[in-house]
C-alpha cells in the first residue's frame, strides 16, 4: 500500500472513490426505477386479490387470490369485444401508417418531384398543431358529414398515417447509399420494385421502431374513440374501462379489484410487446423522427 | 463511371427540353403519386379542420341534424369575448399555469439528470431504461385507475403518511388536485424525455469530460458546465413538447379528478372544449377556447426558444 502510494500518487485512492460513486449512482437509479414500476406491481397484485385493500400489509399478500375480478369486469364491459375493438383500431392505424407512410417516406427521401420541400415543411408544422384544436371540427366532419360515428373507419381516420413514422422512414431511406439505387435502376428495375425489393428490406429496424411507436398510439388513445363511439359494443378497451371507472364502479361489490383487472388487461399487451422489442425503442431512431 | 450514373440518376432540375408534365411535376413525378395518400390525409384531417376551427370561432354556430339548414351569422369577436369573460374558462387557464409551473421544471431537471446518470453506466442500462419508459408506453386510463386507488382517501399513500395525510385527500382537495395531476403526468411522460436526452448525450464529446476531470472539475461542475450546455437544443425540444402535452391535458382531469373537480379546481381548457363543444353543443365557444389555447402555447414556445438561446 505504502509503496503504491509513493510511486503512483493517489491513483488507487482515486479509483476507489470512483467505484464508490458509481455504486451510489446505481443505488439511486435502482430506487428511482423501483418507484417508477411500483404502480405496475400494485396493479398486478391487486387484480388477483379478493379485496385489494390499500394498506401496506396488502402489498405482500399471503392468500385471497382470485380470478373473480376478471370475471366481474368481463361481465360489465365484455373484455373480449373491447379487446377486438382495440385490435381493429390499432391494426387499421398500423396498416395505414406502414403502407402510406413507407411510400411517402421513400418519395420524400429519394425521389425528385415538385412539392417535396413544401410537404416536408408542412409536416414540421403539423407536429405543432394540437389534436385538441381539431377535435371539434373533426367531430362535426366525421360523425356528422361523413356519418362515420360508431364505425371503425371513423375511429381510425384521424390517426390513419402517423407523421412521426413518416419522418422516421424518410430518415432511414435517406441514410441508404445512392449507389444501390443506381445499380438497380441500371438493371432496369422500376421505382416501385426498387422500393419493395431493395429499400424496404434495408430499413427493417425502422419498421420495427415504427410498429412499436404506432402501436402504443391507438391502443392507449382515449379522447378520440371516446368522442366517436356512443355504442358500447364499438368501444375500444381504453374507452370501455374509462366509462366503467366513471359510471359503473359504484354499483359493484369489489370495484377496486375489477378496475385493476381491467387496467391489467389494457396495460399488459403493450408492456409485454415493449419489453420484447425495447431494443428498437432507441433514442436515435425516435429522436430523428421528432426533430425531423 | 460518370456516364451510367448520369443516365440512371435523375437530374435535380428539369430543363426546357423536357415534356410539359415533367416540367410541372419534377423529374420523378411518381414521388407525388406515392405521397398523394399522405397529402390527402393531411388536407382532410389537418388543414381543413384547422381552417374550420378558426372559421367557426368567428360565427354563431350550432350543431344541426344532417340535412337541416341553420343560419350561422358572423359575430366577429363575440365568442372570444364570451369565453374570456367566463370565470370557468379563465380558471382553467390558471389551472394549466399551475400545472406547467410544477410539471415543466420537474420534467426538464429529472429527465436530464436521469439520462446523464444512465449514460455514465455500463451495466444494467437496459433494465433501467425499461423501468423508466414503461409508464410512457402504458395507457393513461390504466395508470389513472391505479393512481386513483393509491391516492384515494384511505389509499396506500395516505396509509403510509398516517397523520400527515392531507385532508381532504389528494384528488378531492382543491389545492392538491392540480399538483397531483402534474405529478402523475411528470411520472408518466418522463421516460420519453429521458430517451430524447440520451440521444442528445451521444453527441456531447467524451473528451470534454475527460479534460475537465484532468483539470479537477467535480461531477456536479462537469454536469453544469458540459452536459447542460451540450444538450441545449434538446432542452428546447423537451420544453416545447412538455408545454404542448400539458396544455392538451384532458384524460387526467376527466377521469382522475372526476371531471375537473373538486369544483373546477382541476378543469383544463381541453376539458371545457369537450364540455362546451360536444356536451352543450356550442362548437363556436369551444373553438374560440381552442384558438386562444394554441396562441398561448405558441407564445410559451417562443419564450422557451428565447430562454434557451445561446448568449
Amino acid at each position: 500500500m505504502s509503496v503504491d502510494r509513493s510511486t503512483a500518487g493517489n491513483a488507487p485512492d482515486h479509483a476507489h472513490r470512483k467505484r464508490a460513486s458509481r455504486g451510489a449512482v446505481y443505488a439511486v437509479l435502482a430506487v428511482i426505477a423501483l418507484v417508477f414500476i411500483f404502480p405496475f406491481y400494485f396493479m398486478a397484485i391487486g387484480a388477483f386479490q379478493e379485496d385489494p385493500t390499500t394498506s401496506l400489509s396488502a402489498l405482500a399478500p399471503r392468500g385471497g387470490w382470485t380470478l373473480e375480478n376478471f370475471t366481474t369486469i368481463n361481465e360489465r364491459l365484455g373484455l373480449l369485444r373491447a379487446l377486438v375493438n382495440s385490435l381493429v383500431f390499432t391494426a387499421g392505424v398500423l396498416a395505414g401508417t406502414l403502407v402510406f407512410g413507407l411510400s411517402a417516406g421513400y418519395a420524400l427521401a429519394r425521389l425528385r418531384w415538385r412539392g417535396r420541400g413544401a410537404l416536408f415543411v408542412i409536416m414540421l408544422g403539423v407536429q405543432m398543431v394540437p389534436f385538441q384544436l381539431l377535435m371539434i371540427p373533426l367531430y362535426v366532419q366525421i360523425a356528422g358529414n361523413y356519418g362515420l360515428g360508431d364505425t371503425y373507419a371513423g375511429m381510425i381516420l384521424p390517426s390513419l398515417i402517423n407523421t412521426t413514422a413518416v419522418f422516421i422512414f424518410r430518415q432511414f431511406f435517406r441514410s441508404l447509399p445512392e449507389s444501390i439505387f443506381e445499380a438497380a435502376r441500371i438493371d432496369g428495375a422500376s421505382e416501385l420494385r426498387v422500393l419493395w425489393s431493395i429499400a424496404i428490406p434495408m430499413v427493417r429496424p425502422a419498421i420495427a421502431t415504427v410498429v412499436l411507436i404506432t402501436f402504443i398510439g391507438p391502443w392507449n388513445e382515449f379522447l378520440w374513440p371516446f368522442l366517436i363511439t356512443k355504442e358500447s359494443s364499438m368501444q375500444p378497451l381504453a374507452v370501455a374501462l374509462a366509462n366503467y371507472i366513471n359510471n359503473v364502479a359504484g354499483t359493484v361489490a369489489n370495484p377496486n379489484g375489477a378496475i385493476l383487472a381491467g387496467a391489467c388487461t389494457l396495460a399488459f399487451p403493450v408492456v409485454i410487446l415493449f419489453c420484447l422489442f425495447q431494443r428498437y425503442f432507441t433514442a436515435s431512431d425516435i429522436g430523428a423522427g421528432i426533430k425531423g | 463511371m460518370t456516364t451510367p450514373s448520369a443516365l440512371a440518376a435523375p437530374r435535380a432540375r428539369t430543363s426546357a427540353r423536357d415534356p410539359w408534365w415533367r416540367r410541372l411535376l419534377g423529374t420523378q413525378p411518381l414521388g407525388l403519386g406515392m405521397s398523394l395518400p399522405y397529402i390527402v390525409f393531411l388536407a382532410v384531417v389537418m388543414a381543413y379542420p384547422l381552417g374550420y376551427a378558426v372559421y367557426i370561432s368567428f360565427f354563431d354556430y350550432v350543431f344541426t341534424a344532417p340535412g337541416v339548414h341553420a343560419d350561422h351569422p358572423f359575430v366577429g369577436l363575440a365568442n372570444y369575448r364570451a369565453v374570456l369573460s367566463d370565470p370557468r374558462v379563465l380558471g382553467s387557464f390558471a389551472n394549466i399555469a399551475v400545472f406547467l409551473i410544477i410539471n415543466v421544471p420537474l420534467t426538464v431537471i429529472l429527465s436530464m439528470v436521469l439520462a446523464s446518470a444512465l449514460n455514465s453506466l455500463t451495466r444494467w442500462t437496459a433494465a433501467f431504461r425499461v423501468a423508466f419508459y414503461v409508464p410512457y408506453v402504458t395507457a393513461s386510463v390504466s395508470l389513472i385507475g391505479v393512481w386513483m386507488l393509491m391516492f384515494s382517501q384511505d389509499g396506500l399513500v395516505n396509509s403510509i403518511l398516517g397523520p400527515l395525510a392531507p385532508d381532504p385527500s389528494w384528488l378531492v382537495n382543491s389545492h392538491l388536485a392540480m399538483p397531483s395531476i402534474a405529478l402523475f403526468v411528470t411520472w408518466k411522460q418522463l421516460g420519453f424525455y429521458v430517451l430524447l436526452y440520451l440521444a442528445a448525450l451521444q453527441n456531447v464529446p467524451k473528451e470534454l469530460y475527460e479534460s475537465a476531470q484532468v483539470d479537477g472539475a467535480g461531477a456536479a461542475k462537469r454536469f453544469l458546465h458540459i452536459t447542460v450546455p451540450g444538450v441545449r437544443s434538446t432542452t428546447l425540444l423537451v420544453l416545447i413538447l412538455a408545454i404542448i402535452t400539458g396544455s392538451n391535458l384532458f384524460t387526467e382531469p376527466y377521469l382522475l379528478t372526476n371531471g375537473g373537480g373538486p369544483d373546477g379546481a382541476s378543469a383544463s381548457p381541453v376539458l371545457l372544449i369537450y364540455q362546451k363543444g360536444i356536451q352543450q353543443g356550442n362548437p363556436d365557444l369551444a373553438s374560440a377556447i381552442g384558438v386562444i389555447l394554441v396562441i398561448l402555447v405558441g407564445l410559451l414556445s417562443l419564450i422557451s426558444t428565447r430562454l434557451t438561446k445561446e448568449d
